[in-house]
């Protein structure tokens, strides 16, 4: 019985995952590859598509799926330029190929809400050059003229009405020469795209079928888990696993660069025997560090200047010289991505290749950074990027961590080995990389009609792009990294005289990109103060961004959208308050419209209202989900997440002491989306910013307090 | 040696029956629906019925499985014909997709117990599940419209 399934699981995620697998019978030039897989029956114009007699049309998807819709949305593109039958169109994760690089940053990668907008015209295109290749075998077939033929619903017809659907046309279609143009649509005839169309994989992930990384099952595999330092930077001195090596299923203990890697039958042998290791740590220099310290290092720092990022005008002059004058300070903390489902890497080590499976966010990278711990070149490494429960940026590691170690945990078994190193929810939130503490220093100024003069803003945070790859990169010959800046470097409002300046950390407390990246914390200060100075002002807060914002045609609209639906004017309840808050980030226009309460201390969100404009789109529903999503994401962190480091150990390790919005302290969520024709915007990321400041705004109109610091704590408004 | 059922299939196993249900499923039975997410009864990405209550797996014993039956996502319906799947389906709730399975496995008894619930119902029932990509606004329209269809398809 066990075998039996083990078996079927292993077949289905054969036929579900290993997109790889598929890659060597179907390149560009498939037809001379030899004939491991019966040709005749796909036709594959290009990476992207690949149509059989079957009439399936499997669409190759180079972006990651992670909950935010690409294995929907990318799909969407490709079938609307083919005509294709939606109710036949499936998706497959591409293999690893400079063909499936991102083709705004080279590489192949899932961040930055960048999918769409980055596939837009090649999943057009490749769905167009399809579509002109069956139409031309259509054509040749007919012995008629391509330009009299059309196709709709995956089959092409002559002007008679003859049919002959994309199944029929395989075999001639490949022998068709792709076009040298595409003649995309005229985005008025879209059938499928701008169409709330539902998410291609909903149904495997309904009845336990969706294969994640920690699905994955290789015969013959071990697990394995890992003992990490307590401390970042300490390193091993020595360890007695006496004990462990002689608990039931454990095959292996070895030493990696990370820690002490125990490999079992089974992971929770793996577990067992891992918590039984006693492992001496040289605990290094960070074993006194400690956040309340770090914060109050950065109150000091933020006293001096800093590396100048935005200056217009005199900020500091036209301070002195303001009618009335605030200056406030916001802090935030650490946070953790905090995926559903924990950091996990599936090895096949072999002595002359090594296969590797996990939710990768940073193909290109991962496969390069396993290959070199592998000792093999990067073709001889193949990696399959299976359904990630959740990513949110932690599983784009410049490092590739997760990845990296679990070829480690492999190599040091010794190849051949097939291992798959699964991290407790306590290794993952323990395990670092989290989005960097900030503190924002602002001062601001009125002039005596209430109009702000002047805007000073101080930043002191870690910079996420400092000793990875991607420093030069990103920085361009700046003095400082733009992630730690975004979002307050292009202040909207229309104030004479702004200054920016930051103060780069430099701390051992490994840090990355996480959902929405600076503008968490930029938006949180910076639509905070403009509220701050609203007050100063004497001003409704809406009222007061509408002036400032004259000028800023799309942040106006949010901006109205969100108000008018949430009823801005309308009385609330007593004990009952909004708050507002809008932002531009990943391309796009958001606002959010919060109503709390404040019961005995205890914060509760009612309602969002969020307006968003990304431009053109293809797929409200999906902007719908990820706008409610961005919001919860971003309340979660608002009212009850911070990690905080005592002795230099994470004093959090699980949900119980990093919690996570549940369903009872869910608000109602409404999306509202601006309709014009201009540039794309992404949506993964753009729910996120708005709301905290839109939440922490409201508490201030229930209980006249501001919020500076997140979580929001009562006791700690001023 | 443990006896018990997983979706109506008996099971002989030779395991040690202290090991959580949760990795016999996972790691023994091949049924890789029911999740890990926390190993401690905090995010419900575990939950699986025995005798049609619901469990999290990553903290029962698998001795507490024996001579009983257990159900896991992959026992809830074998073709997505169960009203809470349609309903998922209908709302296009999962977006990651990795508690949904716990989620639905909550929701079955709610529904089993309240056949037509309320949100105070539903807050009680699926407190214990989190979703990190943030679904619940879906999750509670879409367990209204389960508890509607399964109304108007008659007794259940």
């Amino acid at each position: 019985m066990s075998a039996g399934m083990e078996r079927r699981q292993f077949l289905k995620f054969s036929v579900a995952a290993s997109g790889g697998l598929l890659i060597g019978f179907y390149l560009p030039g498939v037809s001379t590859l030899g004939s491991a897989q019966p040709l005749a029956s796909t036709f594959m114009p290009n990476a992207f598509v690949r149509i059989g007699t079957d009439e399936r049309v499997t669409v190759i998807v180079n972006h990651s799926e992670m909950g935010q819709g690409v294995y929907t949305s990318l799909p969407m593109l490709l079938a609307e330029e083919l005509d294709a039958d939606w109710t036949k169109v499936g998706f497959e994760s591409a293999p690893v190929d400079p063909r499936y690089n991102h083709p705004a940053f080279g590489m192949q990668m899932t961040g930055g809400s960048s999918s769409v907008w980055s596939g837009l015209e090649q999943f057009r295109q490749a769905g167009g050059a399809a579509r002109a290749m069956l139409i031309a075998a259509a054509a040749q077939q007919w012995n008629t003229d391509a330009t009299t033929c059309r196709t709709d619903s995956g089959a092409v017809f002559d002007r008679s009405n003859r049919k002959l659907t994309y199944g029929q046309l395989v075999a001639a279609a490949a022998t068709m020469t792709p076009p040298a143009h595409v003649e995309l649509k005229d985005p008025k005839t879209f059938k499928l795209v701008g169409k709330p169309i539902k998410r291609l994989d909903a149904a495997e992930k309904l009845n336990g079928k969706a294969i994640f990384g920690i699905d994955v099952k290789l015969p013959g595999m071990l697990t394995a888990v890992v003992a990490r330092a307590p401390i970042f930077g300490a390193k091993v001195r020595s360890f007695d696993d006496s004990r462990a090596r002689s608990m039931p299923g454990v095959r292996k203990i070895v030493a990696v660069p990370s820690g002490v890697a125990v490999i079992a039958d089974s992971f929770w042998q793996a577990k067992m025997a891992r918590d039984a290791l006693r492992v001496e740590w040289d605990e290094g220099a960070m074993q006194s560090f400690s956040t309340t310290q770090m914060m109050e290092e950065f109150r000091q720092r933020a006293k001096s200047q800093g590396v100048s990022v935005r200056n217009d005008g005199d900020a500091a002059s036209a301070l002195s010289h303001a009618a009335k004058k605030i200056e406030a300070v916001y802090e935030v903390p650490y946070l953790a991505h905090l995926m559903m489902e924990p950091l996990n890497c599936v090895v096949d080590l072999r002595p002359d290749s090594c296969e590797v499976w996990t939710g990768s966010q940073f193909q290109t990278v991962d496969r390069a950074n396993a290959a070199k711990v592998a000792g093999l070149p990067a073709e001889k490494v193949r990696l399959h990027t299976t359904f990630l429960g959740g990513g949110f940026g932690r599983r784009a590691n410049p490092q590739s961590d997760f990845v990296v170690e679990a070829v480690h945990v492999a190599k040091a078994a010794g190849a051949p080995v097939q291992v798959k190193v699964i991290w407790t929810r306590e290794d993952d939130m323990q395990g670092g990389w989290y989005r960097p503490a900030f503190l924002h220093a602002i001062e601001g100024g009125v002039d005596a009609n209430g109009n702000p003069v002047s805007w000073k803003s101080r930043l002191v945070g870690q910079s996420i792009m400092a000793g990875t790859p991607f420093e030069a990169m990103m920085l361009k010959g700046k003095a400082y990294d733009p992630a730690s800046v975004e979002g307050i470097d292009d202040l909207p409002y229309a104030i004479p005289n702004v200054a920016v300046e930051y103060h780069k950390a430099d701390i051992n407390v490994p840090v990355q990109w996480l959902r929405s990246v600076g503008h968490s914390h930029t938006a949180f200060a910076a639509e905070c103060f403009i509220d701050e100075l609203a007050g100063l002002a004497q001003r409704d807060p809406y009222q007061f961004r509408r002036e400032l914002l004259r000028k800023q045609a799309r942040h106006l609209g949010v901006l109205d959208l969100a108000a008018e639906k949430a009823g801005w004017s309308k009385p609330l309840p007593k004990g009952m308050g909004r708050g507002i808050a809008v932002h531009f980030a990943f391309g796009s226009y958001s606002a959010h419209v919060a109503e709390v309460s404040v019961t005995d201390g205890k914060v509760r969100v009612h309602r969002m209202v969020c307006a968003i404009d990304c431009g053109q789109y293809v797929n409200p529903g999906i902007i719908a989900a990820q706008t409610e999503g961005g919001a919860i994401f971003g309340a979660s962190a608002a009212l009850y997440q911070e990690l905080t480091f005592d002795n230099g150990r994470l004093q959090q390790t699980n949900f119980h002491t990093f919690p996570v919005m549940r369903i009872n302290e869910s608000p109602q969520i409404e999306t509202h989306i601006v309709e014009n024709n201009e540039k794309s915007g992404g949506i993964g990321e753009p729910g996120v910013p708005c709301a905290a400041p839109a939440i922490a705004n409201a508490v201030f109109a229930v209980t006249g307090k501001r919020i500076r610091r997140l979580p929001i704590r009562l006791a700690e408004a001023v | 040696m443990i006896a018990f059922s997983v979706n109506g299939k008996h099971i002989d196993l030779d395991v040690d029956p202290s090991t959580p249900l949760l990795w016999v499923i996972r790691d023994h039975l091949g049924l890789t629906g029911t999740k890990y997410g926390c190993g401690m009864a905090q995010c419900g990405a575990c939950t699986i019925h025995i005798d049609g209550e619901t469990v999290r797996s990553c903290v029962a014993p698998a001795s507490r499985a024996a001579g009983k039956a257990v159900t896991t996502i992959e026992g809830l319906s074998p073709d997505l014909s169960n009203p809470l799947q349609q309903a998922w389906l209908e709302e296009d709730v999962p977006q990651c997709g990795y508690c949904q399975s716990g989620q639905l496995m909550s929701a079955a008894v709610l529904l089993r117990e309240k056949p037509r619930p309320t949100d105070e119902d539903i807050d009680q029932a699926m407190t214990g599940n989190i979703c990190r990509c943030g679904t619940y606004p879906r999750i509670r329209r879409a367990i209204h419209r389960a508890a509607e269809m399964a109304a108007k398809g008659g007794a259940r």
